[in-house]
């Protein structure tokens, strides 16, 4: 709890515990709920992954316990024949990794000339920005799928994958909001010394918003790591399938033919789960509410 | 301008085009053919509006979003209220209860909802916790129960996100008016109704929208938890009717005039919600 981003919350609690005089039973209710909202959210976490382990299935309520005899690699070694883990990873990673270049590249540019420069048709573009946000997938699902499979011919590829991911209008409010907080001066001094607008935006602004960039990143990780429906849609031959993909056809056909198939299908859902959750532990604080409000399609 | 030119083309190229391109299909009839094949595709003005208002599928559909919402909106609101509130006092481990609740919202569906059904599935751990008190057939395979705990998972899964939604709010709430509510000698769920409430309604309303939002694209949860809007199809939702019509049965005319309601739809409930929550 050392940066800005969580101080506030913790600051703001204590001025409210000081202002009112809370009394105890409350502050034991208090506690009690989130103790039990605590367990609530992760037990689904924890079961997942002893039952990943366990060789066979312990639905009783004995098999919560991790007993060290049932424990074994059995079930990641069946889904890593099953569906080829590495290369499913690798496209998860190439989709994922292809959607953060684009969306940082687009999104700083535009973020920063929304910010900074004025010219014919921002306003415009601003507006329809913010439509963008307002326009749900359902819609633009059907007309995407015959643009990119049907007319470009993009099925079974990165390119078909990455295409309707690869601007994002909350990157760009993300970094505008940021740049309108820097002073204009410092462009405006770079721009008298004779810098042109890339320069201004490479050796300037860029570092100056080395927090946007952080939190832009792992707001946008999330999306096309965890994108179940769009790549579903795009990807018929196994070997493209990103994890998410290649794991729920597992669970929905293949399945039935293992041994144990939910620790199989459970060892498979704590490889995709396990990137983004440790991401977020590790960075938990640049995920502040402000960020995720902006960041909120609708 | 230069420098926003590839932003704006990409938004002209996966937004305004596609949306004008979907518009266009609906109101023609529209199937898939081999790539340089020449298809006649005649305009077929409401046609496909007026088949899809027949299909028992879709209005079905449409009615199991509204059973997800009325479970997941309400539930949503209380529970986020709740354990934002409690996060708001000053305690130790608040990090971790961040952590703790934000864990599923960053997590894959598909990975999570695995877990779902093992847990739920007819021997697992829920049902042997109630013994014949569990429901039979049991839950993800019952009509009745399929749509609720689509819902209820969805609940678990983005409550993390509201919560966080609401501990902004909650901070913005003005520290003088729980010093005035104490004057007046107000007890502690006094001050929640007179002032907590009414400060967090911006909130509120933000989450009912997203609900909204989240329960009009509904798909990998009724496609996995239930195996395709299962059984019977007592949980299939507008967006898998649309992935059926669309891409299995090339009707991609049809898929779009029910995404068409569906946005209608959404809109619709979108202002309804506003309009409560500003009058408040």
């Amino acid at each position: 709890m050392t940066t800005t981003a969580s101080t506030g919350v913790t600051t703001a609690a204590r001025t409210t515990a000081t202002a009112i005089k809370i009394p105890l039973w409350v502050r034991i209710a208090k506690i009690t709920c989130l103790v039990i909202g605590a367990f609530g959210f992760l037990f689904p976490f924890y079961y997942m992954l002893v039952a990943s382990f366990q060789t066979t299935k312990d639905a009783t309520l004995g098999g919560l316990i991790p007993w060290p005899s049932n424990l074994s690699f059995a079930n990641y070694d069946a889904i890593n024949g099953a569906i080829n883990l590495g290369r499913s990873l690798i496209n998860s990673a190439i989709f994922t990794g292809g959607v953060l270049v684009c969306t940082m590249l687009f999104g700083v540019i535009a973020g920063y000339a929304l910010a900074t420069l004025r010219y014919r048709g921002r306003g415009t573009l601003f507006a329809l920005m913010l439509l963008v946000q307002t326009v749900p997938f359902q819609l633009l699902m059907v007309p995407l799928y015959v643009m990119t499979v049907r007319n470009f011919g993009l099925s079974d590829s990165y390119l078909g994958m990455i295409l309707p991911f690869a601007i994002n209008s909350t990157a760009v409010l993300i970094f505008r909001a940021y740049f309108l907080q820097v002073p204009k001066d410092l462009f405006n001094a770079a721009r008298i010394d004779g810098a042109g607008e890339f320069r201004v935006l490479w050796s300037v602004a860029l570092p100056l918003v080395r927090p946007a960039l952080l939190t832009a990143t792992l707001l946008t990780f999330i999306g096309p790591w965890n994108e179940f429906l769009w790549p579903f849609l795009v990807t018929k031959q196994q070997t493209m399938q990103p994890l998410a993909v290649s794991l729920a056809n597992y669970t929905d056909n293949a399945a039935a033919a293992q041994d144990n198939p939910f620790g199989v299908a459970l060892a498979g859902a704590v490889v995709l789960a396990l990137p983004a959750v440790v991401l977020f532990v590790f960075f938990q604080r640049h995920f502040t509410s402000t960020d995720l409000g902006s960041g909120v399609k609708g | 301008m230069l420098l926003s030119a590839p932003y704006a083309l990409f938004l002209v190229a996966v937004f305004v085009y596609p949306l004008g391109l979907g518009a266009w299909i609906a109101f023609h009839k529209y199937s898939f053919a081999a790539p340089n094949a020449q298809v006649d595709r005649p305009f077929v003005g409401f046609d496909n509006f007026a088949r899809v208002l027949q299909d028992p599928d879709v209005i079905a559909s449409f009615k199991h979003v509204g059973i997800f919402l009325v479970i997941n909106v309400p539930l949503t609101i209380a529970l986020a209220l709740l354990l934002a509130t409690a996060l708001n006092s000053a305690i130790k481990g608040v990090t971790f209860f961040r952590v703790a609740y934000y864990v599923p919202y960053v997590t894959a569906s598909v990975a999570t909802v695995t877990v779902w059904l093992f847990m739920f599935s007819e021997n697992g751990v829920v049902n042997s916790l109630l013994g014949d008190l569990a429901p039979d057939p049991s839950w993800l395979t019952n009509s009745t129960w399929a749509m609720p705990m689509i819902a209820l998972y969805v609940t678990w899964k983005q409550l993390g996100f509201f919560i966080l939604l609401y501990l902004a709010a909650l901070q913005n709430v003005s520290k003088e008016l729980y010093e005035a509510a104490k004057t007046d000698g107000a007890n502690w769920w006094q001050s929640f109704r007179a002032v907590t409430w009414p400060g967090v309604l911006p909130a509120t309303s933000l989450v009912a929208m997203l609900a909204i939002i989240t329960g009009a694209n509904l798909f990998t949860e009724p496609y996995l938890l239930t195996n395709g809007g299962g059984p019977n199809g007592a949980s299939t939702t507008p967006v898998l009717l649309i992935y059926q019509q669309a891409i299995q049965q090339n009707h991609p005319d049809r898929a779009s005039a029910i995404g068409i309601f569906l946005v209608i739809g959404v809109l619709l409930l979108a202002w309804i919600s506003r309009r409560m929550t500003e009058e408040d």
